[in-house]
């Protein structure tokens, strides 16, 4: 079924949604309709993180939020964490750490671990594993995720 | 699609759309509608029900809405009042699900694995259902009819759970493959109340529906020391376990045999009433 037109806000802009179906998942209408491709696509059931946003502030996957039920949210993907086109503290931490492999995961580990050193800028490592549960990451073993969590919050507490 | 403001708002839009689906967090409705196996005619948003996402106390009694999420079940004094559903809540998904998630939908969605179902079943927990023309509360077991099964009506949400406030400790545990993001294998939850000198305890994921394992509860009230709370005695926790893991009726499937589960869950059995009541053998 057709949903009515609808706006989204995304990363800080207004954007009209205008002929989407009742059932889009935000991820989708993100990807699809609004060419923000940067939230992946993998397993549509909330199991993987890889399409982790922000919404009103809280992680979630864009795959379980129904987009049209995001009407008159914040949403923050991972283009907006650099939406000067300069590297966000947490990217440059993963650049540095070597924490990107293939890369599919990364923009919602990035999201994940934005999300967290907004809450708790010196998380101890167990806080920092628990944050990063819900991204799963096939390459790397997470050894140099964890390595540039503990960057992006040096990073982020000098720049405070 | 409606997007409720007040339980009134919902309660009227399912009245005048009763093929609607109701959408709280969407860790559950969402995937079979990626899937391709729901479809979508009218939906009526909870999500921005306030007073689904509030809680109170009444007495010894807390009203918990519908709408608190997993995480909000861990935050502010609830994890005081409420240790096991707390645990319990934390054991769900990741970050991701326990921000989205919420008691109305795990009990809505009445998954024999549903994490709070245990708890709720030790707790005595009853559901307040509404609906444009009136209210009913049921008893967890006359909410919870089968596998994936609940009483509401087309008409009907769920606004809350009652659950009593006990004195004593509690606790929840799970067996999964992970500690994240993890369905559970078997689950128990064990509340103990002073007040009632009782232990009470709700089990997971071992029958189409949440468990209680009353011959078990039984045994033991007998065996605790309630006036210098000392533990219950070797033998009398054997008993206990052997209880607990008679009261299951699991099914063999493609997480565990019933056999694992039967054992598994007097291990669970073991563990929290050593928790429960520490110092005593295990």
């Amino acid at each position: 079924m057709s949903a009515d037109p609808y706006v989204l806000r995304v990363n800080g802009r207004d954007h009209e949604v205008p002929d989407a179906h009742l059932g889009e998942s935000l991820l989708w209408v993100l990807r699809e309709r609004l060419g923000l491709p940067g939230s992946k696509n993998a397993c549509e059931e909330g199991e993987c993180g890889s399409c982790s946003v922000q919404v009103d502030g809280e992680l979630v996957c864009s795959c379980l939020v129904l987009a049209a039920s995001a009407v008159g949210r914040e949403v923050i993907t991972i283009e907006g964490l650099a939406p000067d086109g300069e590297l966000a503290d947490v990217q440059r931490a993963f650049v540095e750490a070597g924490a990107v492999q293939c890369g599919f995961c990364t923009p919602g580990l990035l999201m994940a671990v934005d999300t967290l050193l907004d809450a708790d800028p010196s998380p101890d490592e167990l806080t920092v594993r628990e944050a990063i549960s819900g991204n799963l990451c096939r390459c790397t073993g997470y050894g140099r995720i964890l390595a540039a969590v503990e960057i992006a919050a040096d990073l982020r507490r000098e720049a405070s | 699609m409606t997007i409720a403001r007040t339980l009134d708002d919902a309660c009227a839009a399912l009245a005048e759309h009763p093929q609607a689906r109701l959408l709280a967090g969407g860790t559950d409705l969402m995937v079979g509608v990626n899937r391709g196996q729901v479809g979508l005619d009218h939906v009526v948003v909870l999500d921005r029900v306030d007073e689904l996402r509030a809680w109170h106390r009444t007495g010894d009694d807390l009203l918990l809405g519908a709408g608190l999420t997993y995480a909000d079940l861990g935050r502010g004094d609830l994890p005081g009042l409420l240790p096991a559903l707390a645990q319990a809540a934390r054991t769900v998904g990741s970050p991701q699900i326990r921000n989205a998630g919420t008691l109305g939908g795990n009990l809505a969605t009445a998954s024999p694995a549903g994490d709070t179902l245990p708890v709720l079943a030790a707790l005595d927990a009853t559901v307040l259902l509404r609906s444009a023309t009136g209210s009913r509360e049921l008893p967890l077991a006359g909410f919870v009819t089968g596998v994936k099964q609940n009483a509401l009506e087309p008409d009907e949400l769920i606004e809350a759970v009652r659950v009593p406030v006990l004195d004593g400790p509690q606790e929840f545990l799970k067996v999964g493959t992970r500690n994240a993001m993890v369905i559970s294998v078997v689950s128990l939850a064990l509340v103990v109340d002073r007040g009632g000198r009782g232990v009470r305890v709700g089990l997971g994921s071992v029958a189409p529906v949440p468990l209680r394992a009353a011959e078990a509860e039984a045994h033991l009230a007998d065996h605790v020391g309630w006036d210098d709370g000392s533990p219950p005695a070797p033998d009398a926790v054997d008993r206990f376990v052997e209880l607990v893991a008679g009261a299951a009726r699991p099914i063999d499937d493609h997480r565990g045999s019933a056999d694992y589960r039967r054992h598994a869950v007097g291990v669970l059995a073991r563990r929290a009433l050593h928790r429960a009541f520490p110092g005593g053998d295990r």
